[in-house]
């Protein structure tokens, strides 16, 4: 079953006399359930498409389908309301709230969501032990390793259960121990909920475990290699 | 709401040293306002003070032709029935009955004009503050002839002295020049140096024989439990008594009620300014605080913070700004106010020109509480006015560039 489906999707930006095509007509389907990584050099239109799929950007043209809701044609608190539903963010500098702990950023969602204070409590500690932080529940991000705020980062999209997780190269800050456990935590969820993950990355190491690899250039579709 | 107003009150002591010197510029900024407005305020309170006490009292009484021109003639019609209709009314804590003649007081060194009047010492003593102003000599208790209470300014230009003699020159009601000789028993100081100058103390009955006519009654002089009374009294006096022109303080001298009106006004306008540049002290400091987070404002919209929370965010750290800084102002200016209110400022550097206003050399702050109050709700407000900017700046933020912001 498709979950997200792009139409002729095209983002052009304007450099000064310059037309810059950072989409430039692509169409692609994801499944629920895939594991994917998105390749391609510098400037290939990487974070570009993950914007347009999750909603952050809106392309010139075509449209992004995501169970059946066309979101280009969504308006702005309409975005920010199905974002908030459907899909979980990793960010490449995790993008944790300072101020909060490790556990109160992984209710953050939650507690936009509505939901009650026993629900998220309980969420929150069971996402953080299964990233295996259930001894660093108090602590703010700033007391926390990069690896380690990566996978509260991580527990935090997976917090309110979204039906896929868009991750903007999340293992570009991380030593390769890290990578190594955010991926495995990651394949697991995966695995186990059926979580449909696609990643833009430039890391081997993603890509060595991504079950379908898109490479993009120039902001086309250059390869679509399924496992 | 509740996790919002713990980020917006974590992120207000994120950095300390910005969040503190915005509070400690409201804090000063509250308390320059509110010292200058107890000072000014207090200024014009003793000034209205020093003139109702030193002379004026609440309510008076005259002929209604009297204060045109002081005609010797203009008498108040029936002024012991004024008197006991006043000894039964409420509102009065006590009255005094005056003769008043305007001469030309005489030593051998020198004349000045002088408005006489004629009291009795007892009643006045309730009135005004005279018997308490007096610097040297006695209030009407040692000398039996003829004696006579004056300033200091008038003693100083006439080179007066205890027991040393006045020589008053005044027409008559018949338009007959009259002398008295008159002996000075004391000497009193006010507020103000005009006054001073200007106005002496006799008792009635040795200006009556003077004049030639006992019970002339040219002005009577009302003092109420309460200045706020002085309206209500008018009133029933008024209309018990249509003949006699009576006036509240502020009508006889409007100059002290303007001044009053005045300060109101200037109040606000004083206050709004120091406001108007405080909030752009909490603007600049709140448009930083956005800028800094421009990353994370763009990652609470991304997972789905929507514009609404983002701005109530925002406000509620400008609102906590203001709420720390605020009860710090007011509670900071009440005890400065309260501890110059008891002891005083000594400004006898310029204290000349302080008597020739009206007040003392030393000046006491007030501040009635309900402007404390006022200028709370101003201060929260503006707040929340400047707030509305950064707020602004962070829902125009593109989450998708935000979030990949340095």
């Amino acid at each position: 079953m498709n979950v997200i489906k792009t139409n002729n999707l095209f983002k052009i930006y304007q450099q000064g006399d310059v037309e810059v095509r950072a989409l430039n007509d692509v169409s692609i389907d994801f499944k629920k359930g895939e594991f994917t990584a998105i390749v391609g050099p510098s400037g290939s239109g990487k974070t570009t498409f993950l914007n347009a799929i999750g909603g952050l950007d809106t392309p010139t043209s075509g449209n992004v389908i995501i169970n059946n809701t066309d979101i280009t044609k969504l308006k702005s608190n309409q975005l920010i309301d199905f974002r908030l539903r459907n899909i979980g963010f990793v960010f490449q500098a995790y993008n944790l709230i300072p101020v909060l702990t490790a556990k109160e950023n992984v209710e953050f969602i939650m507690l936009m969501q509505g939901d009650s204070v026993s629900k998220r409590s309980a969420r929150a500690i069971e996402l953080l032990e299964s990233v295996g932080l259930e001894d660093k529940l108090s602590r703010r991000p700033g007391q926390l390793s990069g690896g380690q705020q990566q996978r509260v980062a991580v527990a935090r999209a997976l917090a309110s259960k979204p039906q896929f997780v868009l991750a903007d190269e999340p293992t570009a800050n991380l030593d390769s121990a890290s990578t190594a456990n955010l991926l495995d935590m990651m394949y697991k969820l995966n695995q186990e909920e059926k979580m449909t993950f696609i990643f833009s990355t430039h890391d081997q190491r993603v890509i060595d475990r991504a079950k379908r690899i898109i490479t993009l250039e120039d902001g086309k579709i250059l390869s679509d290699v399924k496992e | 709401m509740k996790t919002l107003i713990k980020i917006s009150w974590r992120n207000v002591w994120r950095n300390k040293l910005r969040s503190l010197t915005v509070i400690t510029s409201i804090v000063l900024g509250l308390w320059a306002g509110f010292f200058t407005m107890a000072l000014t305020i207090g200024l014009n309170e003793q000034r209205m003070d020093g003139a109702v006490k030193s002379y004026l009292s609440h309510v008076q009484i005259h002929h209604p032709k009297f204060l045109e021109n002081y005609n010797i003639k203009d008498v108040i019609y029936k002024p012991d029935a004024i008197s006991s209709s006043l000894e039964k009314n409420k509102l009065v804590r006590a009255s005094s009955m005056r003769t008043i003649v305007v001469g030309m007081g005489s030593t051998a060194h020198g004349s000045l004009g002088v408005q006489v009047i004629g009291i009795d010492p007892e009643h006045e003593k309730e009135i005004t503050s005279i018997s308490q102003s007096i610097l040297e000599g006695a209030y009407f208790t040692k000398i039996k002839s003829k004696p006579v209470v004056i300033g200091k300014a008038l003693a100083e230009k006439l080179k007066l002295d205890i027991k040393k003699k006045l020589y008053i020159t005044f027409v008559d009601e018949y338009g007959n020049q009259q002398k008295i000789k008159l002996k000075v028993e004391g000497i009193f100081k006010t507020a103000s140096s005009l006054f001073d100058e200007a106005n002496i103390f006799m008792k009635r009955e040795d200006l009556a024989n003077a004049i030639g006519h006992s019970g002339l009654v040219h002005e009577i002089s009302i003092l109420c439990h309460s200045i706020e009374h002085a309206n209500e009294l008018r009133d029933e006096l008024v209309t018990e008594f249509p003949e006699v022109k009576v006036e509240t303080w502020s009508e006889i001298s409007p100059e002290l009620g303007y001044a009053n009106e005045m300060m109101s006004t200037f109040i606000y306008i004083f206050m709004g300014i120091i406001l108007l540049a405080l909030s752009f002290g909490i603007i600049n400091t709140m448009l930083m605080a956005v800028l800094e987070r421009k990353r994370e404002l763009g990652m609470l919209m991304s997972v789905g913070m929507n514009k609404s929370k983002v701005f109530f965010m925002i406000l509620f750290e400008t609102v906590f700004i203001s709420c720390i800084a605020t009860p710090i102002g007011i509670a900071l200016s009440y005890w400065i106010i309260t501890y110059f209110g008891e002891h005083g400022i000594d400004l006898s550097i310029v204290g000349k020109g302080m008597e020739a206003f009206g007040v003392g050399s030393q000046v006491y702050t007030y501040l009635p509480n309900n402007l404390y109050f006022n200028i709370s709700i101003m201060t929260l407000i503006v707040a929340f006015i400047s707030s509305l900017l950064p707020a602004r700046r962070a829902l125009k933020l593109d989450p998708a560039e935000a979030v990949r912001a340095l």
